[in-house]
């Protein structure tokens, strides 16, 4: 018997989720992508038919009956209700590629100029995190590239602890050319893969 | 004895990478009450905390916090909050990894970043009655508390 109830149960949740009766509402909503790109999002719940978000402010919801139903919500509402969370989101970060002279760890004179930029996007942040990738072109042997594209991060961190960010906020590494931003074949001059990209967090 | 050494050194060794492997993101933004449960310890968070895998963060009537992953995702858990991030992997290099991380009540903001971008699918977040994948976009999720 009790395993008749059981089997009962269980077969209920595997239909149609998880038990309802102590279950809060819960809603999902998709919000207007930075980009303007909308990927977005399936809903599931047990075996019900499941409901796809992927235009602005589609959203879904289940409610006390345990049924998931597609909604639409207005931006007021959103703001209204989860304006103080989407306030908390932190701050996009910042992708910037410098360049540097062949075969060194000098930047040039264009990238020289964007380093205002860089820092502005740093102090904007009360603690930022900052990530330094260095790559090389595929001139020289892989061994010494790898040095190269090292030196080149370490370049621009000492450029940035100069400017007043503390070096803890700093990471560093180099790929060498195991990992080229533009893809080439081997001992290809190519200004583009000589950079250092920074991640501003 | 040497076999012990041996043994010691390794497991420091493990210990030491899994720390860093553990590691998923820092905490950007925080107001109010805002903690993290780790290894059954509450501990109060500020910008700079470091979250990692497994952690709880749990906010009261006040609190928010904002968490940049190391993907470039974006998080933040709005007020009388409790979510945890059950799951969380990104290879830097080849941006493969997965993130599962669930809402018990109370709101969650998400903007997805490289690792939905590489593998559609690969965020997932669960709540007490659903599961969402995440193909990519910026989305809000709700759990109210139970009525009684």
């Amino acid at each position: 018997m009790g395993a008749l109830v059981y089997a009962v149960l269980l077969a209920a949740y595997v239909v149609f989720g998880a038990p309802t009766h102590r279950l809060g509402d819960e809603t999902v909503v998709v919000l207007p992508g930075e980009n303007g790109k909308i990927g977005g999002v399936v809903v599931r719940r047990g075996f019900q038919k499941e409901v796809v978000l992927d235009t602005a402010y589609a959203a879904s919801h289940i409610g006390v009956d345990g049924k998931l139903k597609p909604e639409q919500l207005s931006p007021a509402t959103v703001q209204q209700e989860y304006g103080k969370t989407i306030a908390a989101l932190p701050l996009k970060p910042a992708t910037f590629v410098l360049y540097f002279v062949t075969g060194s760890d000098e930047l040039t004179q264009e990238s020289k100029s964007e380093l205002d930029q860089v820092f502005a996007e740093i102090r904007k942040r009360p603690i930022p995190d900052v990530l330094l990738i260095g790559h090389t072109d595929t001139v020289g042997d892989i061994e010494s590239n790898d040095i190269l594209s090292r030196q080149r991060a370490d370049k621009v961190r000492d450029i940035l602890v100069q400017a007043g960010i503390k070096t803890d906020r700093i990471e560093v590494a180099g790929r060498g050319e195991r990992e080229l931003l533009v893809p080439t074949g081997d001992n290809v001059e190519e200004p583009r893969n000589r950079g250092v990209e920074i991640n501003v967090r | 004895m040497r076999g012990v050494m041996t043994l010691a050194g390794v497991v420091l060794a493990v210990a030491a990478f899994g720390a860093a492997a553990d590691d998923a993101g820092q905490i950007k933004t925080a107001r109010g009450s805002a903690q993290i449960e780790r290894d059954g310890q509450r501990i109060a968070v500020a910008p700079g905390f470091h979250v990692r895998q497994s952690d709880s963060i749990i906010t009261g009537d006040d609190g928010t916090v904002g968490v940049t992953l190391a993907d470039n995702s974006r998080l933040s858990i709005g007020p009388n909050t409790v979510v945890s991030l059950d799951k969380y992997s990104f290879d830097t290099t080849t941006y493969d990894g997965q993130m599962d991380a669930s809402l018990k009540k109370g709101t969650l903001a998400v903007i997805s970043g490289k690792l939905v971008k590489h593998t559609p699918g690969a965020m997932r977040i669960h709540t007490p009655a659903s599961i969402m994948g995440v193909r990519g976009t910026k989305f809000i999720v709700h759990v109210s508390e139970p009525q009684s």
